[in-house]
């Protein structure tokens, strides 16, 4: 404002305008903001922080009983003795191993179901509505019938997560394919495109974003599946650790196997959106 | 221009029986409603027509038949239209996924379809830019990539639905310049749906005015001098197919109230 108001002052030509400038020193009042205003550097952290905070003053006071919740630093020497004497980390692999299978089973089969039933008529009659009611279920609820099938093996474990990965690949892919844009099929036609090349260059390219969506989704439910079949039954992971901490009252660990769940979410979403941004780089420039 | 312009007419035979494009009896029709009533109409090689009509008088549905893409409608009539017709729609239609040189190349056979690609961008003033995506492309940009798409296929008969119709004034009438000259050089025979009758008068060497699925009126667009802003004959012109279309020409405001850019033969130096 103050650059302003010279200027207008040394090339005014109408009395006016002059006038306005005199009168009033910031020629335009400034409009109040309506949006939230500029962003707080590291705003994101003052949340965490505040609560990480109020728990370690609680538990210094002594208002927090360390049989409901340990304090912070017990938390963190516990994750040190249980890295040191290895337990976590063969825990994380058994964990780690049982998501990685199921992710990739319930991908695959998601994937395929998807473009099977988004390209043709009959195989969407055939697979939609079975999977539509597939959805319905949760994929937790089929647990009995599978250790039933199954037994209480690493088998169930790993079905059950691909059963829970399955449905969002399947639901993102295939609706990503049915709504690509029928004026690109018009453009396939008139440059004369073969089904295989219509296949390449249009619809597999333009299902990514949807398949990429289902992904993310497919992620956090191979989670989710790992740690409600690794407190049954379970004799190693993360979660059977968390069990038998329960058992003993140690709820340093369990909150351990909380955070190690966490990062894991974090770091898979993070990994997945990475793969995004790469393989969709073409609208980087519209989301900036 | 000029040069350009005789050429042009030189080779037109409105209704030539070695037209290209042969089209009798033509009826297309959505349920009950005939959008297309029996349509005559040929094209000669090397001809640019301009159709002009309503909305809803037919003119993309003939479009759509000629392209063969109106595989849901009913009609019957013989279309008779040369193997190579390349289409540019209103939209530029790019596929977002694909940069733009294999957006133009998109389908094109041959060892050779990069450098014929970059030939035909290099046409459109889009040099350089082949490894651009279509969302970093303006609106004009994108149309002339869609443009470079159509040509590279050296088509006898290039479509094109209302090509500028999404354009602002400005980046039109650049394109109409780069129209005509691509034209002049690569000489297709072209059909050009429009609404505005200043393009088709522009542009075209016979201006097709459809009316309720026929043709209403068939005008040759005559020398350069007709295709001036301002003369005499443009005036006449453009009032009789305003006419044709219903349009009060007064009402209208004739081609005296134009910006003077509008003159084809000034837009070469902006182009």
């Amino acid at each position: 404002m103050s650059t302003h108001a010279p200027t207008l002052t040394k090339t005014a030509v109408t009395g006016a305008e002059q006038a306005v400038s005199t009168a009033a020193p910031p020629a335009t009042p400034r409009r109040r903001r309506l949006g939230p205003g500029r962003p707080i550097p590291y705003g994101w952290a003052l949340g965490p922080v505040l609560l990480l905070a109020v728990w370690a003053a609680g538990s210094a006071a002594g208002l927090i009983d360390p049989r409901n919740l340990s304090a912070p630093w017990t938390v963190v020497s516990t994750a040190g003795d249980l890295i040191a004497d290895g337990r976590l980390q063969s825990n994380l692999a058994t964990s780690a191993q049982r998501a990685l299978l199921g992710l990739l089973f319930g991908v695959a089969a998601g994937l395929a179901l998807a473009v099977l039933s988004g390209l043709s008529r009959l195989g969407e009659g055939v697979i939609d509505g079975p999977v539509q009611i597939k959805r319905a279920i949760p994929s937790l609820a089929l647990i009995p019938l599978l250790i039933l099938w199954f037994g209480i093996g690493e088998s169930m474990k790993v079905i059950t997560i691909a059963l829970g990965v399955f449905v969002p690949v399947y639901i993102h892919t295939h609706n990503g394919l049915r709504t690509i844009d029928n004026r690109y099929a018009e453009l396939a036609e008139t440059v004369r495109l073969t089904r295989p090349q219509f296949l390449r260059h249009v619809v597999l390219p333009g299902a990514l974003p949807g398949f990429l969506l289902g992904m993310r989704f497919a992620v956090t439910a191979a989670w989710l599946a790992l740690v409600v079949v690794e407190q049954v039954n379970a004799t190693s992971g993360i979660g059977y650790m968390m069990e038998l901490a329960r058992t003993y009252g140690q709820t340093d660990i369990i909150i351990v196997g909380l955070v190690v769940y966490g990062l894991l979410g974090l770091v898979s979403d993070a990994l997945v959106r990475l793969v995004e941004r790469r393989a969709l780089s073409w609208r980087r420039t519209l989301a900036g | 221009m000029a040069a350009h312009t005789g050429g042009l007419t030189a080779a037109t035979h409105p209704g030539s029986a070695r037209g290209v494009v042969r089209i009798a009896g033509l009826v297309r029709a959505f349920g009950d409603r005939k959008v297309l009533d029996g349509l005559e109409l040929s094209i000669a090689a090397g001809e640019f027509v301009a159709l002009l009509g309503r909305s809803g008088s037919g003119k993309s549905t003939l479009l759509r038949a000629l392209a063969g893409l109106d595989h849901e409608v009913t009609g019957t009539g013989k279309i008779d239209a040369p193997a190579e017709v390349s289409v540019v729609f209103q939209d530029a239609r790019l596929l977002p996924w694909k940069r733009v040189l294999d957006n133009v190349v998109l389908g094109l056979p041959g060892p050779d379809a990069l450098d014929r690609g970059r030939a035909a961008l290099a046409e459109v003033g889009l040099e350089g830019r082949e490894k651009a995506w279509p969302v970093e492309l303006s609106g004009g940009e994108q149309q002339r990539v869609s443009l470079a798409r159509s040509l590279v296929r050296e088509p006898e008969l290039l479509l094109a639905d209302e090509p500028f119709g999404a354009l602002d004034a400005l980046t039109r009438i650049r394109m109409h310049t780069l129209l005509r000259r691509l034209c002049e050089r690569h000489r297709p025979a072209v059909l050009l749906v429009t609404h505005d009758v200043d393009e088709a008068i522009v542009l075209a060497d016979r201006v097709v005015v459809l009316d309720a699925g026929r043709i209403a009126a068939d005008v040759p667009v005559g020398s350069g001098v007709a295709r001036r802003h301002g003369s005499p004959e443009y005036a006449a012109l453009r009032d009789e197919l305003l006419a044709r279309l219903g349009v009060d020409p007064v009402a209208a405001d004739p081609a005296a109230g134009d910006p003077p850019a509008l003159d084809p033969t000034a837009e070469e130096s902006a182009a």
